[in-house]
């Protein structure tokens, strides 16, 4: 499993490509291969405030459902509705087509909180360890 | 490994599991696998070729003795005594109040020996309870649980691929629920016609020297690894019924659609008989139903069920059919809301999901031509 090195991770399993003041969002490789084959994603619409840490939507696998929480604050611009019909895109291609959703940063500084690839490997690694 | 994984019980199989890169999880005190190369793809199996599961973990009891079978009637909802050496039928256990212990399958291997499995949740007690009664009668309790290995064998090409690996005449000898023994490479061998999955196929039990030899000429004949996540999502589509979720000591069986298994007009006395006179009488005051989601979200065990924005019922078991490609689940509501094609609403974490009541089962296998 490799972590795209321009990516931004969170603990939460989540990455954020960053564009800018704007950003795209998605889960990684290894949440998605935890969760196993996803059936549905719940996205929040274009102009909904999200807030770091905070919950912004729910993924489902066949087992169970798991919350989706956001890697940064913003105002998500764009979700990618390409999901409803083909939610196993998320299994497929997690930094590609299953993205989730575009955001307008409203504190960039947020950013320089998260994780570099390396820094997530070895945070995987130690937590499934 | 943590404190927690070092309790669990392991099957005969588990080694085979980890070297496939199983994925374990804890279930009823074991360590099992819920899946291998992924749900939907271990699912499509079953229904399109043939898939097999460890199941050890279930427990199975064999009952010696001239009143082996009167034991087993006492102990059982549905007239065992009826059935031939080489016959088994599905059953609840109840209470003296009329709720399932558990459910069951007894198979009758010979005159004096017979055969009762019982799920991996409900095994110890079961065993205690069964104990505690089978003093009464010429007939002894048996625990094969921890000796021997269980595999069930699933799918439309379940039987060609055991064909090749116990021999045809053997297993084209059995019809559905019939069971019969052999020797398999100097291992005793038990297999029925039976399953858990709506599909054609076999159980098997052997003793736990010999499960990793047949589960690697089962691997080699093309049958595909399949974990508790399938199992589940083909046991719901088939609308078979899972202990713990669906029923348990506070369901009886009229609520839940087992009225075929409770004999109650062969006069014989057994556990629970009463009050399942009593229930039949008054009529049960809610009944399990299928449903079959209208829209996107995923209905799961647990979630309100509401007519109108008032809490009819509740989902016992749910999530998404890989077949149907919508969720699915199964619930009890009050039997005037249980017609086909009736409306109702799940309650997903507070987003109301569309539901119509569906015929049950939801999926049945094709007809062979």
């Amino acid at each position: 499993m490799v972590s795209p090195s321009e990516l931004k991770y969170t603990k939460d399993h989540e990455w954020v490509r960053v564009e800018g003041d704007t950003g795209t969002i998605g889960i990684t490789d290894y949440a998605q291969d935890q969760l196993g084959d996803i059936v549905f994603v719940e996205l929040p619409a274009a102009g909904t405030a999200i807030a770091a840490a905070e919950k912004f939507g729910e993924i489902e696998s066949v087992k169970a459902v798991s919350e989706l929480f956001a890697p940064v604050s913003g105002e998500v611009t764009e979700a990618n509705d390409s999901l409803a019909d083909s939610p196993e895109s998320v299994n497929d291609d997690p930094y590609g087509d299953g993205w989730m959703v575009k955001v307008r940063f409203s504190d960039a500084a947020e950013l320089d909180g998260l994780m570099s690839a390396d820094e997530y490997e070895a945070f995987i690694e130690a937590e499934s360890a | 490994m943590s404190p927690e994984t070092e309790t669990l019980l392991h099957t005969p199989l588990h080694g085979e599991h980890v070297a496939l890169g199983a994925r374990m999880v804890p279930f009823a005190g074991w360590e099992m696998p819920v899946q291998y190369a992924g749900i939907v793809e271990e699912h499509n199996a079953v229904r399109d070729a043939a898939g097999m599961f460890d199941v050890s973990h279930m427990g199975c009891f064999e009952v010696h003795g001239p009143d082996a079978g009167r034991f087993l009637r006492y102990v059982s909802t549905w007239d065992v005594t009826g059935l031939a050496p080489g016959a088994g039928h599905y059953a609840a256990a109840c209470r003296e109040d009329g709720g399932i212990l558990d459910d069951v399958y007894v198979f009758r291997l010979e005159d004096e020996r017979w055969l009762i499995v019982v799920n991996a949740s409900n095994a110890p007690k079961m065993h205690d309870w069964m104990a505690s009664h089978v003093a009464q009668f010429d007939a002894s309790l048996v625990d094969r649980h921890r000796s021997t290995a269980m595999i069930a064998v699933q799918g439309p090409d379940a039987l060609a691929r055991l064909d090749a690996v116990a021999g045809a005449d053997f297993m084209r000898s059995l019809k559905p629920r019939r069971c019969a023994e052999t020797d398999w490479n100097g291992h005793a061998l038990f297999a029925s016609r039976t399953g858990y999955t709506g599909e054609d196929g076999m159980e098997l039990l052997i003793d736990a020297p010999g499960a990793p030899a047949l589960w690697r000429a089962l691997l080699e004949a093309g049958v595909t690894p399949c974990g508790l996540g399938a199992r589940d999502t083909l046991r719901l589509e088939a609308a078979l019924l899972l202990y713990g979720n669906d029923i348990d000591e506070a369901t009886n069986p009229f609520e839940v659609g087992l009225d075929w298994v409770v004999t109650l007009d062969d006069g014989a006395d057994f556990l629970g008989r009463d009050a399942l006179v009593g229930i039949e009488e008054r009529g049960a005051g809610r009944q399990i139903v299928c449903l079959r989601a209208l829209g996107r979200g995923i209905m799961r065990h647990g979630h309100a069920i509401r007519n109108g924005g008032a809490g009819v019922g509740v989902v016992t078991s749910g999530g998404f059919s890989p077949t149907l490609g919508v969720s699915i689940g199964l619930g009890f509501v009050p039997p005037a809301l249980g017609e086909t094609g009736g409306r109702l609403e799940v309650d997903v974490r507070g987003k109301p999901l569309p539901v119509e009541v569906v015929p049950r089962p939801f999926y049945k296998r094709p007809k062979k031509s």
